[in-house]
């Protein structure tokens, strides 16, 4: 059966050769530290569920060791002429998007198609399966048509990943994070003392506080799925629930968008945020955060007004 | 109470700009410690949570196409096209992208686009194009804001429209954690409610990226919709 398994090998794969080719560029003064870095994420990648838990934890060490203080640098050459790329995007054409598409389009067709063989695939991760798939077809088709060079995907990729650098790892660093947390009861303490806060006898300070709460909580944990425990025990559910009768689905549902639109606002959720302010190549790290503001603010507004006036008719 | 200081190291950290993998690291081994928990089982902790959490990262072998293809012009391409439509401007073509990305989100289709699959090699260097077009010339930080914009719309279209897809993780969450208060609900009762503020989210984000137009435009003289005027 086709599992995970064999996606995490095939992006270990991936990151050891960003590793190697790493490893043979002189032209970055840091190369060792990118070829470390790389390295070990192909060993999470590979060997993750055979390291133990401490051992994946001095893994995560290792790794904030090398890029926290300074190890990651960038390779100098590897680039494209703009000329060449030019001549080729016109000789090529709209093909390039062809093969482009065919990534989000095998990520389509198979997310539909595999679930009706569970026996052949992990029904769970048909998506993340068929991702790769479609990796591997466009790798296959660029091959054979744009007649690639056989290391260029590779060496391309890794000048990309490299660009990301340490960013890469910070989702799965504060989904780390996220869990210390939960172990710590750090929830629990937030819930009371948002308990607390609230105003008495006022629905719409209870549904405010609530909305409210959901995002700036977000904001501090980087995702909604952390706060919303949190915020539905202290008072969603014993206030907007219990005491006034609201409708729970719609509390929770526009109670979790509240938290989306707290999302938004952090560099905590750095996948969303950050991470794209690196692939871009923006000079401002938060460039994405800043931007996205103006949207989640008046969106927040919006969810706390509609729970108000949704939740209790 | 004292748990929280971890939240105060990541707040500060951020806030003074060390690198965040060391202020994550430090308010992990603050709020262990603060808890009462060893060396080890903080280790231990994080360890676990990081390898569970590794299809996060799964995302990077995308990279070797999306480098590939860039070798091979494609920026360049997708801004070729759009240089050649005619009325194609910043604001709608994020727009578009902003619908399509709610619904396909909305039919469970997450995966299907993002910032390293479709942002980085097709939309923003669209965006940037249709940009040009509207203003003539960009100035860098006006180059920032639009690939920022580019960003942002692919955010802001994922987060509202996956909610109104059935099997979403935090409809289940939703789920589960109502089931433990003794509230039985059906995922669609739930998906259901995301359907206000997606409309919503279409309308504020929607009308930023109008604005964003009108700006762009007014610098070359030309009416808002683009390239017709000159």
């Amino acid at each position: 059966m086709i599992t995970l398994t064999w996606v995490y090998i095939l992006a270990g794969v991936a990151f050891a050769a960003f590793a190697l080719f790493n490893l043979a560029d002189k032209s970055n003064p840091r190369r060792f530290g990118n070829a470390a870095f790389w390295g070990l994420m192909a060993v999470s990648m590979w060997a993750g569920d055979w390291l133990g838990d401490f051992g994946n934890g001095l893994l995560v060490l290792a790794l904030v060791a090398i890029a926290g203080f300074g190890g990651l640098g960038k390779t100098k050459g590897n680039e494209i002429l703009d000329v060449t790329k030019q001549d080729r995007a016109s000789r090529y054409g709209n093909g390039l998007f062809a093969i482009a598409l065919i990534i989000p389009a095998t990520a389509l067709a198979g997310t539909l198609l595999f679930k009706e063989f569970p026996a052949m695939f992990d029904v769970k991760q048909v998506t993340l399966i068929s991702l790769a798939l479609g990796v591997l077809i466009a790798l296959g088709v660029g091959y054979a048509w744009l007649r690639a060079a056989p290391s260029l995907p590779l060496s391309q990729g890794r000048r990309l990943m490299d660009s990301v650098g340490w960013a890469a790892i910070l989702p799965q660093m504060l989904a780390s994070l996220g869990a210390v947390f939960a172990l710590a009861g750090v929830g629990d303490v937030v819930g009371g003392i948002v308990q607390q806060a609230i105003p008495e006898e006022s629905l719409l300070g209870a549904v405010i506080a609530f909305g409210l709460g959901m995002a700036l909580f977000t904001m501090i944990m980087g995702n909604a799925f952390a706060a919303f425990p949190v915020m539905i025990a202290a008072i969603g559910m014993p206030l907007l629930i219990k005491q006034y009768n609201g409708d729970p689905a719609i509390i929770c549902a526009i109670g979790m968008l509240a938290g989306f639109c707290g999302t938004l606002m952090t560099p905590m959720a750095a996948n969303f945020n950050l991470v794209p302010a690196a692939l871009l190549e923006l000079k401002d790290e938060n460039a994405v955060v800043k931007t996205q503001i103006a949207t989640a603010v008046p969106l927040l507004v919006v969810n706390i007004a509609l729970i108000y006036f949704l939740a209790f008719r | 109470m004292w748990v929280l200081l971890g939240i105060a190291v990541i707040v500060i950290g951020f806030m003074l700009r060390f690198n965040p993998l060391l202020v994550i690291m430090t308010s992990a081994a603050v709020t262990g410690i603060t808890a009462g928990f060893d060396v080890h089982a903080i280790i231990s902790a994080f360890g676990k949570a990081f390898n569970d959490a590794r299809y996060v990262s799964i995302v990077w072998i995308v990279l070797p196409v999306i480098g590939m293809l860039e070798a091979f012009g494609l920026q360049e391409r997708a801004r070729g096209l759009i240089s050649n439509l005619r009325g194609a401007t910043t604001g709608r073509l994020l727009a578009g992208y902003l619908l399509l990305r709610q619904a396909t989100a909305a039919l469970g289709l997450t995966s299907i686009a993002g910032h390293p699959q479709t942002v980085r090699p097709l939309v923003a260097p669209m965006a940037e194009a249709a940009a040009e077009k509207q203003a003539g010339s960009l100035t860098e930080d006006e180059r920032e804001e639009v690939k920022a914009y580019s960003a942002a719309t692919d955010n802001v279209g994922l987060f509202f429209g996956e909610d109104i897809f059935l099997a979403i993780g935090s409809i289940l969450l939703m789920k589960g954690l109502l089931e433990q208060y003794g509230i039985i609900l059906e995922p669609f009762e739930l998906s259901v409610w995301a359907i206000p503020t997606a409309i919503a989210a279409f309308l504020i984000h929607g009308f930023r990226l109008w604005r964003l137009d009108r700006r762009l435009s007014s610098k070359s003289g030309a009416e808002p919709d683009g390239g017709e005027a000159t």
